[in-house]
């Protein structure tokens, strides 16, 4: 190969690089074995209190779930795994399939007409809601309203994936106002109002109504929507969304420390031309065989190029592997009794905590699997002591997003907490203060 | 290879043709323009009342292989929008020049209408592009 290449040895093809970078000295240490590097590692992980060993009560976007064994038994296999760009469909049939499935059961979770592959998470979707629906005004409509109760951190995604477009973003300057404050804001300059279900505190919030205020004004109305909550709770799509996305993270997905995560998106069919990224649908071949394909493509970058909506052009094909195959074991009865898990256990906590002197649940509004928690003393130190102490992890500190919530913790339970679980952290809250 | 380019109208560089009949203008795209996007599957159009420069985008259409921009070949006020097209975009292939108009408009400045080619100037003008 070398003669073939006119070149007589190997190191001939870097003599264009200068004779003092060719081998430069990277200082590194000597190489391990297997075992060693293993050794290494595993050392490294141990240094990580993980949920699987303490009881888990922080939630706040990214929540504990069960995984089936089946999910990672499936989407571990080289098919599942490997399978990625599916542009050329006569060899993508799986993962086509795979996504259309995904994409269908989204559908039905939210009660919307049309889904995507996926994003790459809950704020990202949250914040191509807002550029689709300021495409869909054709830029005449520049205002955003975001309740103040939806995820702070998704409302920080939203503002920088937007900066310098010359939008107004309102709703949340107060971060105690409530649903009717920024319904009051809502006029002929608005694009879409973002509300999220239940919300950050944990809360149901009245969304009777709401779809008529936003589109008297013309505007459309965004749901972010927690997936097992959807289990038991009415769909946004019933409330009359336009679109509902969220956080896939609890569909078989591991907390993982912060990610890969699974932002699900859906809307209706008469905006699907607006719609951000991969969209998967069903046809027929030549021999009149279902297939599937990805379609609507003039929508993405790679043709539509400047004038497209976003530049994602990718999906999250593995976490929405997962998700599908998650939803396909439980199926609609074991979503429901995951989120009856969910609610009721978190219900048993909230009411044996309340009992305790100097905690305080709030209760202005029902409740899903998170509630927002008056403490005697600073969230902190709380935490501190039950995690030192008790080997427990404690909810989030809710006074660093909102003012009005100093010292107020937000507790999550899932079905993963144990009844023991639940008592060991209400006794270890007694005893701390 | 040469393409439809009747003699009643004139044409802009970024291929629409436009007709000024009294105080009213209609335009559409070029035969050359379909041919070169395809199956064209979908068109997006202006609501009635919006008002554009010269050369402004005032529509979309897509076909399966592209997105492209429609322009006012003069300034003007769109009066009425082609619905026809909106529902059943293959019309635009089938007949650019009759059934598939995209607006109407009332123009703001008539004297535009010169700095457009003519016929023979757009057929010249898309024989040079192909090559």
């Amino acid at each position: 190969m070398l003669a073939a290449c006119d070149v007589e040895r190997l190191e001939d093809f870097f003599d264009l690089i200068p004779e003092q970078h060719r081998f430069p000295a990277l200082d590194l240490p000597e190489p391990l074995s297997e075992l060693e590097v293993l050794r290494e590692l595993q050392e490294l992980a141990e240094s990580n209190a993980e949920a699987s060993h303490h009881p888990c009560f922080l939630g706040a976007g990214a929540y504990h779930h069960y995984v089936p064994a089946l999910v990672n038994h499936m989407l571990l296999r080289g098919e599942f795994m490997t399978a990625y760009t599916p542009y050329q469909p006569e060899v993508s049939q799986g993962t086509l399939q795979t996504m259309f499935e995904y994409q269908s059961m989204i559908c039905a979770l939210t009660g919307m007409e049309v889904a995507n592959a996926s994003h790459y998470d809950g704020a990202t979707s949250t914040a191509e809601a807002v550029i689709m629906a300021l495409n869909q005004f054709r830029g005449r409509r520049a205002k955003i309203i975001l309740s103040a109760t939806l995820h702070p951190q998704y409302r920080q995604v939203v503002r920088t994936y937007t900066q310098g477009m010359g939008l107004t973003i309102v709703g949340d300057d107060d971060s105690a106002a409530d649903l009717d404050d920024i319904i009051a804001q809502l006029d002929d300059q608005t694009a879409l109002l973002i509300l999220q279900y239940p919300n950050f505190l944990g809360e149901l919030e009245d969304m009777r109504g709401l779809q008529n205020a936003v589109h008297d004004v013309g505007a459309l109305l965004c749901v972010v929507a927690n997936p097992i909550a959807l289990g038991m709770l009415k769909p946004p799509g019933e409330y009359g969304a336009d679109i509902v996305v969220g956080e896939g993270q609890p569909l078989g997905i591991p907390m993982s420390y912060g990610g890969p995560y699974l932002g699900f998106f859906a809307t209706r069919e008469k905006y699907v031309r607006k719609l951000a990224g991969r969209l998967v649908g069903e046809t027929v071949d030549a021999n009149g065989k279902r297939g599937y394909v990805l379609t609507l493509t003039p929508r993405e970058q790679h043709i539509r190029r400047d004038k497209a909506t976003s530049n994602i052009c990718t999906n999250q094909g593995l976490m929405a592997t997962a998700a599908a195959i998650y939803l396909s074991v439980l199926g609609k009865q074991g979503l429901r009794k995951v989120a009856e898990l969910c609610y009721h256990k978190a219900h048993y906590a909230a009411d044996c905590i309340d009992v305790l002197p100097g905690f305080s649940v709030r209760r202005e509004r029902a409740f899903f699997h998170e509630f927002a928690l008056r403490c005697p003393g600073p969230v902190a130190e709380i935490n501190t002591a039950l995690f030192d102490d008790y080997g427990l992890i404690g909810g989030y500190d809710l006074g660093q997003d909102y003012a009005h919530l100093e010292n107020h913790m937000l507790l999550a339970v899932t079905e993963m907490a144990t009844r023991e679980d639940i008592d060991c952290l209400v006794e270890a809250l007694g005893e701390i203060t | 290879m040469t393409w439809n380019t009747p003699d009643d109208r004139k044409y802009a560089e970024t291929d629409e043709w436009i007709i000024l009949t009294g105080d009213s203008a209609t335009l559409g795209l070029t035969d050359y323009a379909q041919d070169q996007l395809s199956d064209i599957v979908y068109v997006e159009l202006p609501v009635s009342g919006e008002t554009f420069e010269q050369g402004d985008i005032v529509a979309t259409v897509e076909s399966v292989k592209a997105a492209a921009d429609v322009h006012m070949p003069m300034s003007g006020a769109v009066t009425e929008a082609n619905s026809a097209i909106e529902d059943e975009p293959e019309k635009v292939n089938a007949d650019p020049y009759g059934e598939a108009w995209f607006i109407k408009l009332t123009p703001a400045d008539p004297a535009e209408i010169d700095s457009l080619m003519d016929a023979d100037a757009y057929a010249r003008h898309c024989a040079a592009r192909d090559d």
